[in-house]
């Protein structure tokens, strides 16, 4: 096993969706520079969208929306707890990505007129474009990575970022998932953008990859923002997802919404307004679960057979096109049956609710020199549209921070611990299994972590998660591959006691489901309409501490404030469902 | 610290991956599979000359099935799920 030098000028690490484009527009900014992707897999299938997304979730398009309607509808959906100028800087360079994604060659649905044919999904408002033939966007990603020559490493994991005296980025390190050798790259400036936290609470199934997230995505990048002393945010804001049972992707009411499909109870009943992801949504189909009206199903064996078609069409070969393979194999066929639905284990990602590394409008973190993008970094239900326009401007400010620093020194002890902590498990003859350890850490995290949560057992869950850091040290890899699942759950651990401090301390109930506190059911906005961060502290510890929310840039009415939570449908239908509803948001 | 460690066991496992051997071309050089793989679960078994599936940690994403260039590889979904 040898080590490597590597002396770039910006350094973009995870390659998926945030990555490459942080990457190009780096380039684009200064062509001079050196500018280095850095992947664990392989950009040409890496992320969140190996197989291409069928539709863009949050599209800001002039004449259905404004900038400011936008602002003001996520505003809402995350209680809110948002920082108004990171939605507004993505708002307001959400259409300019559309316009130049469409000129790279990726394919949005368009009416007759060559308009962009916007769909509603939102409670609120209109931002929803499907992309029916959206399956080669990382071929087109991957086009503009080679004509800006941006260099590209593969199998390379990322482990610890470098850190300067002054605080300031100075790199990463990272081993090879083939060889473990090690590598050592030097750098002015560092984009992270390394997905999700999708790998924290453990698929029903019990299968550790069956995950809602690309189980690639398992919270490096959480974890080496952490270590590396940046803020996190919202982390209590947990991503849990209404889902394919089983199959755990996405039933998509996004896709089929807009053609007439919808979620139902048992009865067939629609029980929510609106179909979009939301704490509150989910919180809804919590109740419906668990109040004898489950299972909740995805609708669609009402359309007549040239909309299925056309919806098979889409889901069946884009984003997780195995789906139908699945239902197959279950004898679904949109046709006759509907698809039974359930709720996904906990995961962080900012992407769909709020959790991740705390950013500026600028996609700086709180680390000179570290950006963040995507649904590592912390700009509340962004999707993969929010992941290109962070990734551009974190590109951007990762350029501009290179004309004014030369590469900070690299700490040698910062370097030599690291590659103690990567090579050990390989060193030793005996130990525990990486694949063990993972899968009773994530069993343990849906025990303690996945609400409604009680305080008691998330104490007991840090206990545990404190006696599995102990077993780290244990952890032995027979050969680099398991090397690589032996660091991952390094970063899964630091994510779950990460997940358990936030929630303790934010003591009210907020975000429906996402952070329903059993002991503390109300929200309670004179103490805590504020965000949570959680930073290391002068010993290397986890703490957290509160953020002020900025002034909005755009005022909410007392009236709209509370429009998501009323999202369920008033029925006719009597006591049952009208009793079941509204708390805790209300409370 | 001390602590005593019980042997490894041999887990096994149904693989959701499978590659037909007679249109894999892994032993002309072939390694698309391999390569697009998020996870790197799949390998060259370079006796038989064909690709196989290494490790159980499959997303059912699919790449390998869709990029291999002579139809050789099946994704089904993972017999926990199925």
């Amino acid at each position: 096993m040898e080590t490597f030098e590597h002396v770039v000028d910006v350094l973009v690490i995870g390659g998926g969706t945030a990555g490459p484009m942080a990457a190009v527009k780096a380039k684009q900014a200064n062509p001079a520079l050196n500018v280095l992707l850095l992947e664990k897999a392989n950009v040409k299938r890496s992320g969140a969208i190996s197989m291409g997304m069928d539709g863009l979730n949050n599209a800001v398009v002039p004449g259905f929306a404004t900038p400011e309607q936008y602002v003001r509808e996520i505003t809402i959906a995350n209680d809110g707890i948002v920082n108004q100028k990171t939605l507004m800087a993505y708002a307001r360079n959400s259409f300019a990505m559309i316009e130049e994604l469409d000129r790279w060659g990726v394919k949005f649905e368009k009416d007759e007129t060559g308009d962009y044919a916007m769909r509603k999904v939102h409670h609120l408002g209109t931002y929803v474009l499907p992309m029916p033939e959206g399956h080669d966007i990382k071929k087109v990603l991957y086009r503009q990575l080679k004509r800006t020559r941006v260099e590209i490493t593969n199998r390379l994991v990322a482990t610890r970022l470098l850190t300067a005296e002054d605080g300031r980025i100075a790199g990463a390190l990272a081993f090879d998932c083939r060889t473990a050798d090690f590598h050592v790259i030097r750098a002015k400036s560092v984009v992270l953008a390394t997905g999700a936290a999708g790998r924290l609470g453990l698929p029903a199934s019990g299968y550790l990859f069956g995950t809602y997230e690309n189980p690639t995505n398992c919270g490096d990048g959480h974890s080496m923002a952490f270590h590396a002393g940046a803020e996190l945010t919202g982390i209590e804001c947990f991503q849990i997802n209404p889902l394919i049972k089983d199959y755990n992707g996405p039933a998509c009411a996004y896709v089929t919404g807009p053609f007439g499909g919808y979620t139902t109870n048992a009865q067939g009943q629609r029980f929510i307004e609106c179909d979009y992801w939301s704490g509150q949504m989910m919180w809804e189909f919590t109740q419906e679960l668990q109040g004898g009206r489950g299972p909740v199903f995805l609708k669609l064996d009402h359309l007549a057979e040239e909309t299925i078609a056309q919806i098979e069409t889409i889901l069946h070969t884009n984003e997780r096109p195995s789906r139908g393979r699945f239902h197959e194999g279950r004898g679904t066929d949109y046709r006759h049956r509907m698809v039974e639905m359930h709720v996904s284990e906990i995961g962080l990602c900012s992407g769909h609710s709020a959790s991740g590394v705390w950013v500026d409008e600028h996609a700086r973190t709180t680390v000179p020199g570290l950006h963040a993008a995507g649904d590592l970094a912390c700009v509340p239900h962004n999707y993969m549209l929010g992941a290109f326009v962070y990734g551009r401007l974190a590109g951007e400010s990762g350029a501009a921070f290179c004309a004014a620093h030369d590469h900070a020194a690299v700490d040698a002890g910062q370097v030599e611990r690291e590659r103690a902590r990567v090579w050990a498990p390989l060193r030793r003859e005996r130990g525990l299994p990486p694949n063990q350890v993972e899968y009773k850490l994530r069993r343990m995290v849906n025990d303690y972590l996945q609400p409604p949560k009680v305080t008691r057992k998330m104490e007991i869950g840090l206990e545990r998660f404190e006696a599995i850091r102990e077993d780290l040290h244990l952890l032995q890899a027979r050969e680099p591959h398991e090397l690589m699942r032996a660091m991952e759950v390094h970063a899964i651990r630091d994510c779950a006691e990460m997940a358990a401090r936030a929630s303790l301390y934010r003591t009210e109930s907020r975000w429906g489901l996402y952070h329903a506190r059993a002991d503390h059911p109300a929200r309670d906005d004179a103490n805590w309409f504020c965000h949570v961060q959680l930073a290391k502290d002068e010993a290397g510890a986890m703490h957290c501490f509160k953020r002020p929310v900025e002034p909005y840039l755009v005022e909410i009415g007392d009236a709209e404030k509370t429009s998501y939570e009323r999202l369920r449908i008033r029925a006719e239908a009597g006591p049952a469902v009208a009793s079941a509803s509204s708390e805790p948001a209300v409370a | 610290m001390t602590h005593s460690f019980a042997p490894l066991s041999l887990h096994p496992a149904a693989v959701p991956v499978s590659v037909d051997p007679d249109k894999c071309i892994a032993h002309k050089g072939c390694t698309v599979c391999v390569d697009v793989c998020p996870l790197d679960v799949l390998a060259i078994d370079l006796v038989k000359g064909s690709a196989y599936m290494k490790f159980d940690e499959c997303w059912y994403c699919m790449p390998c099935e869709k990029d291999c260039p002579t139809g050789a590889v099946r994704v089904d979904i993972p017999y926990l799920l199925r």
